[in-house]
């Protein structure tokens, strides 16, 4: 199937989700967007030129790799991974952006925007802009600068300005707001680089697009690796843009599609961040466009929460709700303490660092593999690493040595 | 073809011959408090205010500058929800003379049901509203439902749209046109102008229905550069910010040097 044939007088609608809920001020922006990524996609030259670019700046194609130890000790399914965390920067976050930075270029745009919550999407987009010579501007809540430090220190470093976003819920959803209010001001030489495949058309279909390489590469590496297609694809959901991207390799094969949604303290407790595998969410508009929504019966939006900043956003890619309506896509959700769990396992076991984002697919197919048989095959997107992430794993270990050594260095500067 | 006269527009037509600029106010619902919305709405009355948009506050208020952000995020942490609004706007439209729009962000109305919105706004002697997240193309299933019940539902048109774009707008516009003076969010200063001249023309030139001019419109000489050019001035942060500076007294002198 094709995800984007759209039904005509539809076009950027998934099912009932999607389409372009914007201020006027931008109708003329969006639709420049949209004709320049339609005549991208269909130039078989840009896509060569993104993969090669991807080839020679983020060391593109990432592997596959069999967890044979992990899958020994689980007794079940065959588990392999697509290590999108080998990408420069550390995520599939770079697939979209040095896409998009392409974008930019052929919209003849010197300045990019973009919001960030975990801070990869944010960091990604600080590199590219360094690479392609715009000014870059990163918003980013408060909140998730106090516990995204590195990555800041990183998107500075590079030359982006990253300004802190205070108000609502000082988060990604937040952040996206500043995007907005920023781009309806300077529209004329900017470019919003959107992190995830939310928002308004083509927001959605465009980073699909990007992500989508993902995907392609592996399908052709587990048929090699593995000797046949997958059973079971598990990819972690935040707005679902790496989900997507590996999703769109295996989406007309007889091959189950599972996405992990942020479950923090567990379905009815009012902290977490399933749109869909819990029952908390419903239809809503916002950010641009229409889809699940955690929001009350007012339609102003909850609090959300997650171990990973990365999945913790209100609402969700509209073509993967489609797909989950379709029952093409099944749902599931990880908790904080699964997850924490799942880290520590596949650190001893494997010798990976999976991103806590990760984890959470991680989290899911190790629930579900031992129940699977020897002759049954997993993959798992490793949509980025933790290495980097020090600061937020081993808060999320616990870990005591490293909170004395943090003690130590606040006492050496001068704490 | 030209939609049927909803009341709005022949009220501002009355309006309009006696006065040659209306003025159009907003005030956030529930912010600071809906008592003190309603010393702001006895002042505006005062000042022979023609319209009012009551803005319900909304989580997401994206296309909204600073102030007014702060705004709804401080009605909702209080607790504000849509049936307040559409109670105070009931009492609002009972014992003032000026008419009174609901102005917010689609998802409120989308949340509660098209059908349901229309009804509680006509119940509430609304007249109309704007949301300005709505664009004309997914407006149908609204636009046909506020017909019968009278509600205009204002179509705004802005300085970056296409001649061809603008056409469209104006095919779809009911009461009067807001015309969104410059880029960017609401607050912030507007540079009254040739350019804004040009496009107030412009916009005249896709609609035959008066037309408000709005975003960083906040002092006199805004208003007498808007004389003879637009119809109604429209007055929406500055007015927020006085209020905030120096409650009744300064609103008051706000809108006396005004008008
Ligand atoms: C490593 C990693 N994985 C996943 C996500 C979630 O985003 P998405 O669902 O768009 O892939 C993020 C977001 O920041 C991330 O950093």
């Amino acid at each position: 199937m094709s995800l984007f044939d759209f039904v005509e007088g539809r076009e950027g609608y998934y099912g009932e989700y999607g389409g372009t809920f914007l201020p006027e001020i931008l109708t003329a922006t969006i639709e420049e967007l949209r004709l320049c990524f339609r005549s991208s996609k269909e130039d078989p030259a840009f896509w060569a030129e993104f993969a090669e670019l991807m080839h020679t700046y983020s060391g593109r194609p990432t592997p596959v790799s069999y967890l044979e130890n992990l899958s020994n000790k689980l007794g079940g399914a065959r588990i392999f991974v697509k290590r999108e965390d080998l990408n420069h920067t550390g995520s599939h976050k770079i697939n979209n952006v040095m896409g998009q930075g392409l974008i930019c270029k052929r919209l003849g745009k010197k300045r990019v925007i973009a919001e960030t919550g975990a801070g990869q999407h944010g960091f990604a987009t600080a590199t590219m802009a360094a690479r392609f010579g715009f000014d870059c501007k990163i918003y980013m809540g408060e909140v998730d600068i106090a516990r995204q430090r590195p990555n800041v220190f990183w998107m500075e470093n590079l030359g982006a300005e990253v300004v802190s976003v205070t108000d609502g819920q000082r988060t990604l959803k937040d952040a996206i707001n500043e995007c907005l209010r920023d781009w309806v001001t300077n529209m004329g030489d900017t470019h919003y680089v959107l992190g995830t495949a939310c928002g308004p058309h083509p927001f959605p279909e465009m980073v699909s697009f990007f992500q989508s390489i993902i995907g392609k590469e592996a399908r052709e590496q587990i048929l090699k690796e593995a000797g046949k297609l997958p059973d079971r694809v598990f990819a972690c959901v935040g707005g679902g843009s790496n989900a997507i991207g590996i999703f769109q390799g295996f989406i007309d094969d007889n091959v189950e599609l599972v996405g992990v949604e942020a479950g923090g303290y567990g379905a009815g407790s009012g902290l977490h961040a399933s749109r869909l595998a819990y029952e908390d969410a419903s239809v809503g508009v916002a950010q641009g466009f229409k889809t699940y929504f955690l929001q009350n019966d007012d339609g102003n939006m909850l609090e959300t929460h997650s171990i990973a900043a990365g999945l913790d956003y209100i609402g969700i890619n509209p073509i993967l709700t489609d797909l989950w309506e379709k029952q093409r896509v099944r749902f599931e959700a990880a908790t904080d303490e699964m997850v924490r769990d799942t880290l520590k396992l596949v650190m001893r076991t494997e010798g990976l660092i999976p991103a806590l984002e990760s984890t959470h697919a991680f989290a899911q197919a190790v629930l579900e593999a031992p129940k699977m048989s020897k002759h049954e095959v997993i993959l798992v997107n490793q949509s980025g690493r933790g290495d980097k992430d020090i600061f937020t794993v081993a808060d999320a270990i616990e870990d005591d040595h490293w909170k004395q050594f943090i003690k130590d260095k606040a006492v050496e500067y001068g704490a | 073809m030209a939609p049927e006269q909803v009341s709005l527009e022949k009220y501002l037509r009355d309006r309009l011959r006696h006065k040659d600029l209306l003025l159009m106010t907003h005030v956030v619902c529930g912010y600071p408090s809906f008592e003190a919305n309603w010393r702001e709405l006895e002042i505006m009355a005062e000042f022979d205010v023609d319209l009012v948009e009551l803005q319900f506050p909304f989580s997401e208020p994206s296309a909204d500058g600073p102030l007014f952000v702060k705004a709804n995020q401080e009605a909702i942490s209080n607790g504000v929800s849509p049936a307040d609004c559409f109670g105070f706007m009931r009492k609002v439209s009972e014992h003032f003379p000026f008419k009174v729009l609901m102005m917010g962000y689609y998802n409120t109305a989308f949340k509660m049901g098209a059908e349901t919105f229309v009804k509680r706004l006509a119940e509430a002697g609304g007249c109309g509203y704007i949301l300005p997240d709505l664009p004309v193309e997914e407006a149908g299933e609204l636009h046909e439902l506020s017909r019968p019940k009278d509600l205009a539902s204002i179509v705004l048109m802005t300085p970056t749209n296409t001649e061809a774009r603008l056409k469209i707008l104006g095919e779809a516009a009911e009461g009067f046109v807001y015309a969104v003076a410059r880029k960017g969010v609401t607050g912030g200063k507007t540079e009254m102008g040739d350019d804004l001249d040009a496009f107030v023309s412009r916009c005249r030139a896709h609609t035959r229905l008066p037309i408000g001019v709005g975003f960083g419109v906040s002092q006199k000489s805004d208003l007498d550069f808007l004389r003879g050019k637009a119809d109604i001035a429209i007055i929406g942060t500055a007015a927020l910010k006085a209020w905030e500076e120096g409650g009744g007294d300064n609103l008051r002198s706000l809108l006396g040097s005004l008008v």
